[in-house]
């Protein structure tokens, strides 16, 4: 198979679900009305509310929920063959992950702006919000530590990324205080800006770094584990003008350079993909494809974390309603077309089948450095890059992606223990140290206690947890935008039929892995596997109740 | 042509930050303003006597401020907004 044909067929793929199924829902389903006075104009405050223009505001919502998950997925999954992650992403982008980012916006905008946790209590009850709580905190937990280890794993698999992805925090600061304190052009910040970027990530291809082997007992795994949280807990608490913002900033325009570069490079090699369609020599011990596919894959096919984003911020900034077609739906297809790239370079980016699998050799050994290495083989055949340079180029962008959702992700729980401290009266939680310490040590017990007996290495041992988890928080938003179609008396099977396939895979899925941590006596992870199976059970129950009771009520004529 | 990238790219950098770094001046503010006003509470604050002569340009803020804060009128007798 060649990587260009399924290349093409993707983007077809997407291009008919824009132009055909994204207008049906917005005729049939949605009833977009150019005419609706959006949130961004009714409380239009110049901060929160602000009309912005499409291509903008698609821009950023894009590069919010782009990360390192639609890359790390599809790398893991392509174990079972190119075909069945090819059409999970395909199928996935249009028909779930397209209904379910842009369902989201459309509702936010239709209440206000308000977010999807917001709504939940609004449009189902309370108890729907707290069940929504506590599946945001575990999502974190996990993003937090899973990208910790990823991170940690690609230093010490690419030592050259070291330097560039360091220094990056050193350009973000730089930037941030350029901008703010000396009111310089963006424009130039941001060419010296790249231009170190890409020079720091030469000067790390010429000179890897790496850590000692042990240091009081540890590995170089769970070292990198500790500087990371120790960062990451440092950062949270910077003024967001220092360093979030700057370093959100180039790392969006570093998605696009990168995207840019390696579908330019797919379409100058040419490579032909040498993984099979569907792998009939999957390693001992791999869970079957049904139903973990749907749960490895969650970024690129469907999230839930981009219901936060569409809701969150996005439909606060939506000038005219039908603006939410080419933002929301478009914003998954973009996701969509990173996860093809990280297929094509998991299966395309080999010389021959046997190299392929000596990658794959268990279900936990593919994952970023498949996506590293096949990625920079692609590089070095268009374009002539040293495989050193093209390697460090790939995992740097990588590990930004994940780098910065994590700075958000320690931030965003801090927050929320914040929140808990002042709802149940526990003042010593409220304070900024205390709350960032307790964020940072949960998400190091898991991150230690997932290895095992390598402690910071077990990070794609829980990704499917992970997963799971991504996808419960989706189910929880097509809840509400189904119940939210059913009171305005329209047809919900858009948002039902996708709710209904999410609850059934995550279940099955959670009780599969909890049959995996038990053989491996993995007590911390049989406990997590319990309470987010108990988190599913209850969004299952809470989903059958609001739609039922949203179905009497429409009888009803309430 | 060169205008419209610029321009695109700092709404592409403020856009998302936009409500989060609007608080964090608030806050600054608002501690400066308790700064400024810290003798009413009880807080001597050497700083006040040389700070005096600016009071005339914060009454704008001051009464944004303690409307924030849920008072009608400014708490403070010798300092009436409004």
């Amino acid at each position: 198979m060649n990587a260009i044909v399924l290349m093409l067929i993707g983007f077809v793929a997407f291009t008919l679900g824009y132009f055909f199924y994204s207008r049906f829902l917005a005729n049939k389903i949605f009833k977009l009305d150019p005419e609706f006075v959006t949130p961004a104009h009714e409380f239009e405050d110049g901060v929160d509310y602000v009309p912005t223009r499409p291509i903008v505001l698609w821009g950023h919502h894009f590069a919010a929920v782009a990360g390192a998950a639609p890359i790390v997925g599809p790398a893991i999954a392509v174990i079972w063959g190119w075909l069945p992650a090819f059409l999970w992403v395909t199928v996935g982008t249009v028909f779930f992950a397209g209904v379910h980012d842009y369902g989201a916006l459309w509702a936010s905008v239709r209440n206000k702006g308000q977010s999807v946790g917001s709504m939940t209590a609004d449009i189902v009850g309370e108890r729907a919000r707290n069940i929504f709580m506590i599946v945001i905190f575990l999502l974190l937990l996990m993003v937090n530590s899973v990208f910790a280890i990823i991170i940690a794993g690609e230093h010490i698999a690419v030592p050259s990324s070291v330097i560039p992805t360091w220094v990056v925090i050193v350009v973000a600061m730089a930037i941030g205080y350029l901008v703010y304190k000396k009111g310089m052009s963006l424009l130039w910040v941001t060419i010296i800006g790249v231009t170190v970027l890409y020079g720091a990530i030469w000067v790390g291809s010429v000179y890897p770094l790496s850590l000692p082997e042990t240091v009081f007992g540890l590995g170089a795994p769970a070292q990198w584990v500790i500087i990371l949280f120790t960062y990451a807990g440092i950062a949270s608490v910077l003024p967001v003008w220092l360093l979030l913002q700057p370093r959100d900033y180039i790392n969006g325009i570093q998605l696009f350079i990168g995207l840019a570069i390696l579908y330019t490079a797919v379409v100058i090699a040419n490579p032909t993909i040498v993984a099979p369609a569907f792998n009939p020599n999957v390693p001992d011990g791999t869970p079957p494809l049904v139903p973990l596919l749907f749960v490895t894959i969650a970024c690129g096919a469907i999230s839930g974390f981009h219901g936060l984003v569409a809701s969150g911020t996005t439909s606060k900034q939506l000038d005219k309603e039908p603006h939410s077609r080419q933002v929301g739906y478009l914003g998954s297809v973009g996701e969509g077309t990173l996860a093809i790239a990280a297929i094509i370079a998991c299966t395309a980016g080999f010389a021959s089948l046997e190299e392929w699998e000596g990658r794959y050799t268990s279900f936990t050994a593919g994952g970023l450095d498949v996506f590293v290495q096949g990625g920079a083989h692609i590089l070095e055949t268009a374009m002539s890059l040293s495989p050193d340079v093209g390697e460090t180029l790939l995992a740097v962008m990588a590990i930004l992606f994940a780098a910065t959702t994590m700075d958000a992700g320690v931030r965003l729980q801090r927050y929320i223990i914040q929140e808990i401290g002042n709802n149940n009266n526990i003042p010593i939680l409220t304070g900024r140290t205390v709350s960032t310490l307790v964020a940072v040590g949960a998400c190091l017990l898991l991150a230690f206690g997932a290895g095992g007996a390598e402690p910071g290495s077990g990070g794609l041992i829980i990704w499917p947890l992970f997963g799971t988890s991504n996808q419960l928080l989706a189910g929880l938003t097509l809840m509400v935008i189904s119940v939210f179609l059913i009171k305005l008396g329209r047809p919900a099977k858009v948002t039902m039929i996708p709710l209904t396939f999410l609850m059934v895979m995550a279940l099955i899925s959670l009780v599969i892995q909890l049959g995996t941590f038990w053989e491996q006596q993995n007590y911390l992870l049989i406990g997590l596997d319990l309470v987010v199976l108990g988190a599913s059970i209850l969004v299952a129950l809470e989903a059958i109740r609001a739609l039922r009771e949203a179905k009497r009520e429409a009888a009803r004529g309430v | 042509m060169m205008n419209a990238l610029v321009e695109v790219l700092r709404e592409f950098y403020m856009a998302p930050f936009r409500g989060a770094v609007a608080r964090a001046k608030r806050q600054e503010d608002d501690l400066f303003m308790l700064l400024v006003c810290s003798e009413m509470v009880g807080i001597p604050n050497p700083a006040s006597y040389y700070t005096f002569e600016l009071q005339p340009l914060l009454y704008e803020d001051f009464h944004e401020w303690h409307k924030r804060m849920g008072m009608d009128h400014s708490p403070l007798e010798w300092l009436s907004c409004c």
